[in-house]
């Protein structure tokens, strides 16, 4: 029980210091670190680093106030690229270490970057509780279905069947669909997008540090090296545009110019709009209370990309671990008349229970 | 005031001992807490099953709380009790070995039924029978004792049983002459919304107390008046309890909010819950998903500038491994404190053991250097605490506090401090550039190092122009930038090194403890060996063996003099509650020939045993020919 009323959760960056508004615009410069790239080259890593700078600064908030943390993979070299503070971590605990930074620091705009292999394998626990609560960070999870670091293994969200140098005659364990697995542990903000597309990975993000609570963003991202053309089905411009659903909150969901999604019992189903009930038709919802709807539409895509949902599935407001934590602490020492003193510290200490002995 | 003689002890040994849900852990706490309020020292052993609810009146289930006190200071728990509660059968024959023939038995013939017996393979009852003989023996019905004093209250016959412990407390505080105001008080706190239960335990605790003074079968009452010790405030403590103030302590010292991450262990919970209660003193306590996220929390509120903290025992410190790793190539201050308890795997969850240290100096991939430090006493894990928050801080290093099972749950009187003397742990964040680019423009090197700590700056995201990255991956010195050439990780490795070993200078030298000063033995311990070790040696030394005798709390680096400290002496015993951990330290850093003594019973030495084997060493290197 938290003794401060917290009241409807406000913007994701609120306690953050903010540039003064007479200084100087930052840039993209202003984010760029003097190390050397070391991505592979058609990587899409540098799509999604380019768009990141790019816009970072429109947030507004002081650069020494961002803290961008990672695991291990080729994504999370991603820190070394901006001039922000950062933590390159270790494999999979990046959730947990931004955890206990944004717990103790509200002043901090929490980032974490994972890819599929870091936060759904080894780090699929920290993911899942971060999620549950709702801690005030947001998290880029580049999906390029592949361990890329490691020289091209299968991921768990590679395709059944998937053949690389450990799995030879093809991988048979069913994969992860992280926006399922999200909404699944009941993750406040969820969205998909892609690192080819600036403006939609731009305006997700810009949602995404919006929010306060876990924003989780899954970016399809492609490996040239050992996955490459992963996406090309959804980024291929004529098949992408009859296989992309993309998601606008309270308008009809469109699959294609002439699809839509419609309701059929417990599930989803894409049919053409001109055989569809209207009344059938699924109107998104991403301030739904219950997940359930986005949990359907992201099932839509049953692993042949035949219909890829992408934007922002959820958005509701909870509060957030961190905020309530502190307000615990916060609450417990207003109640005690303020910060405790030498003498506070002298009464715990003593406890209730004393003898004293006279020399 | 009693109508019976009382006869003065100068210390006394008492077990009590029955099924996990007798309550004899509270009644060993009230004993000890009217005890300590009486001026005796005291230590104090409890001993419990890891199961919450073995299968009732079995040997499995059986859980003991010993207390030693005295008119003296002491420094164990008591090797052997003078006298024995044992509430039923599996109690009898789980204990009747460690008590010597001559000493005093109570037992509660109540529970030693058939059943009761069979459970516990006595054919007869042992009570009926010669076998016991050898023992003063009061054979007492306690449970319709109680159950008859609380005739007249509306409870079920199973509530009134369940206050046969404050009948059997009652009756031991009146035959060790303690008071009952202190129980009375704790009880009224305790039940305060229950007045039927607590009226009903009062009224046991009182029924016991006049049973004694009454009864024929007992003549005789006891006192142990209370021990020389210096002026001051008491109060007992817990390990746990004594750790956990330690923390709260360091954090008001340092400045620095304290943010524990941890996820359940036994023996380490108790400081979560403590530590979870102290919100009011700035406190953070974030309950993990498991281990390794416990200590993430801990990393990333250290590199946030606060004190992370994270508790937890031996399985869990494996499992923390790899992050505490991070904190050392990251070089941030990490608080690990592992409460050591049976291993291999999960081994011994309630007992103690000593045998995590070769974990802690090394249980990590890589050359990976760290601080270790160990606790003595419970009341030292205080003391212990702030040490290691010190160093973490000084110094930007994981610190690895031992404790273990026995320290955890032991107790004993504590001294409080003056918060105005506790040591002055305030810190100094990075604030400002500290070197100039290729360029000449100011810069922040995040490996640049302090000239005498080799520390490097802490600098904590919000710090305008300190922008940086860490992390795991190798860096080159002074930059911080991402470095795979060779003399560059070289260089770290050492430097790495080179800084935990001038912790060093910051730490006193061992101090020999030798009042002959013509001791050709010297017992060498660390952690909870202490006070059976020190215990030990005033036996030995009492039946006319010197022995020298010194103590280490820090374990890396250890202290600049222990070489010649070691080769000082014609032999060195080392008693470890594992197989010899700190002895090959030794031996391998120093060349010393020391005598490993070990056991690994998941209790604590006796200070007769380890006596023995002073005595036995002493006499052995009489025999050699020098």
């Amino acid at each position: 029980m938290t003794s401060t009323d917290l009241g409807m959760p406000s913007l994701g960056t609120q306690g953050v210091p903010r540039l003064d508004p007479e200084a100087p615009a930052q840039t993209k410069k202003d984010f760029t670190s003097d190390q050397e790239v070391r991505w592979c080259p058609g990587c899409g890593d540098y799509a999604v680093l380019a768009a990141v700078q790019g816009f970072l600064p429109d947030l507004g908030l002081r650069r020494e106030n961002i803290v961008f943390v990672s695991g291990i993979g080729c994504s999370s070299r991603f820190p070394y690229y901006l001039d922000t503070y950062g933590m390159h971590s270790i494999h999979g605990r990046a959730p947990a270490i931004a955890t206990g930074l944004a717990t103790t620091r509200e002043d901090l705009s929490v980032w974490v970057v994972t890819g599929d292999g870091d936060a759904l394998s080894i780090g699929g626990n920290h993911l899942i509780h971060a999620l549950r609560r709702n801690v005030n960070m947001t998290i880029l999870l580049f999906n390029n279905k592949i361990y890329g670091l490691t020289k091209g293994q299968y991921s768990p969200t590679s395709d059944v069947g998937t053949v690389t140098k450990s799995t030879p005659v093809g991988s048979v364990d069913h994969p992860f669909n992280p926006v399922s697995l999200a909404l699944g542990a009941e993750a406040t903000f969820v969205a998909r997008t892609m690192d080819s597309d600036r403006a939609h990975l731009t305006q997700v993000l810009k949602a995404a540090a919006a929010h306060r609570g876990t924003a989780l963003v899954e970016i399809y991202q492609n490996c040239p090296i050992f996955n490459d053309g992963a996406f090309q089905l959804i980024k291929d411009r004529d098949e992408g545009r009859a296989r992309l659903a993309h998601l606008v909150d309270g308008e009809p969901v469109r699959v294609g110019e002439d699809h839509v999604v419609v309701r059929d019992g417990s599930a989803l189903r894409v049919v053409p709009e001109a055989t569809a009930d209207p009344s059938d038709v699924v109107v998104h919802d991403a301030a739904a209370p219950e997940p359930t709807q986005a949990f359907a539409l992201s099932r839509l895509d049953d692993g042949t990309m035949s219909h890829v949902p992408m934007g922002i599935f959820r958005q509701v407001d909870r509060p957030t671990y961190d905020d309530q934590v502190r307000a615990q602490v916060d609450g417990a020492r207003a109640a005690a008349g303020g910060p405790a003193g030498d003498d506070d510290l002298q009464a715990l200490l003593l406890g209730k229970d004393t003898w004293t002995v006279t020399g | 005031m009693s109508s019976k003689p009382t006869r003065r002890l100068d210390r006394v040994v008492i077990r009590f001992a029955g099924d996990s849900g007798d309550g004899m852990q509270l009644t060993g706490d009230r004993f000890t807490s009217d005890t300590a309020a009486l001026g005796n020292d005291i230590s104090t052993l409890p001993n419990f099953p890891a199961e919450i609810r073995a299968p009732q009146g079995t040997l499995p289930g059986v859980s003991s709380f010993q207390l030693h006190f005295a008119d003296h200071d002491v420094m164990t728990p008591g090797d052997a009790p003078d006298v024995l509660v044992a509430m039923n059968p599996a109690a009898l024959k789980a204990n009747l070995a460690d008590v010597p023939r001559g000493s005093t038995l109570i037992i509660n013939t109540d529970e030693f039924t058939k059943r009761n017996l069979a459970k516990v393979g006595y054919a007869v009852s042992p009570v009926d029978d010669e076998s016991l003989a050898s023992w003063h023996v009061h054979s007492l019905p306690l449970t319709t004792m109680t159950v008859e004093a609380l005739a007249d209250y509306g409870l079920t016959r199973k509530e009134k049983e369940r206050a046969k412990n404050m009948l059997a407390l009652g009756l031991l505080s009146w035959l060790y002459s303690r008071p009952l105001e202190g129980t009375e008080a704790f009880l009224r706190a305790k039940f305060a919304r229950a007045p039927e239960v607590l009226e009903a335990n009062l009224t046991a605790l009182r029924a016991g107390h006049a049973y004694g003074e009454t009864t024929e079968d007992f003549a005789v009452r006891f006192e142990v008046a209370p021990a020389p010790m210096h002026a001051g405030t008491y109060r007992t403590l817990t390990g746990n309890q004594a750790m956990a103030l330690g923390l709260v302590s360091a954090s008001h010292r340092s400045g620095l909010p304290l943010v524990l991450g941890s996820y359940p262990i036994t023996p380490a919970s108790d400081v979560l819950h403590a530590l979870s209660t102290m919100k009011r003193y700035g406190i953070t306590t974030l309950q993990a998903e498991d281990e390794i996220a416990a200590v993430g929390m801990a990393l990333g509120v250290s590199f946030g500038g606060g004190l992370g903290v994270t508790t937890t025992s031996g399985p869990g410190l494996a499992l923390k491994s790899e992050t505490i790793g991070l904190a050392v190539a990251t070089e941030l201050p990490l608080i690990v404190i592992d409460v050591q308890r049976g291993g291999p795997s999960t081994g011994l969850p309630t007992k103690t053991e000593q045998s995590d240290l070769l974990q802690a100096m090394h249980g990590r991939n890589g050359e990976s250097p760290l601080a270790v430090i160990a606790a003595q006493s419970p009341t030292d894990c205080f003391d212990a605490a702030l040490e290691a928050v010190r160093i973490a801080t000084t110094y930007r290093t994981p610190v690895i506090l031992l404790s273990d099972g026995y320290l955890a749950n032991g107790s004993e009187p504590w001294p409080v401090p003056e918060v105005a003397d506790l040591p002055d742990l305030e810190v100094e964040f990075a604030t400002r550039p500290n070197g100039v680019d290729d360029k000449g423009e100011p810069v922040f090197h995040p490996y640049a190092r302090d000239e005498a700590t080799l520390a490097r700056a802490w600098a904590i995201p919000g710090t305008a122009g300190l922008e940086h990255r860490i992390g795991g991956i190798e860096k080159a010195d002074v930059t911080g930038h991402i470095s795979y050439d060779p003399d560059n990780h070289d260089r770290m490795v050492r430097l790495r090194q080179a800084k935990i070993d001038r912790i060093a200078d910051t730490v006193p030298p061992l101090e020999v403890e030798d009042p002959s000063g013509e001791a050709k033995v010297l017992v060498l311990g660390w952690g909870s060996t202490y006070g059976p070790i020190s215990a030990a040696t005033r036996l030995a030394r009492a039946a006319g063996t010197p022995v020298a005798r010194a103590h280490l709390r820090h374990l890396n680096p250890f202290p600049r003099n222990l070489g010649d400290v070691l080769r000082r002496y014609e032999r060195v015993i080392v008693p470890e509650m594992n197989l010899g951990q700190l002895a090959m330290l030794l031996r391998a850093r120093y060349l010393v020939d020391v005598r490993s003594h070990t056991a690994v019973r998941g209790l604590p030495f006796t200070s007769a045993e380890l006596a023995e084997v002073l005595h036995a060493q002493a006499l052995d290197l009489q025999e050699v020919p020098s």
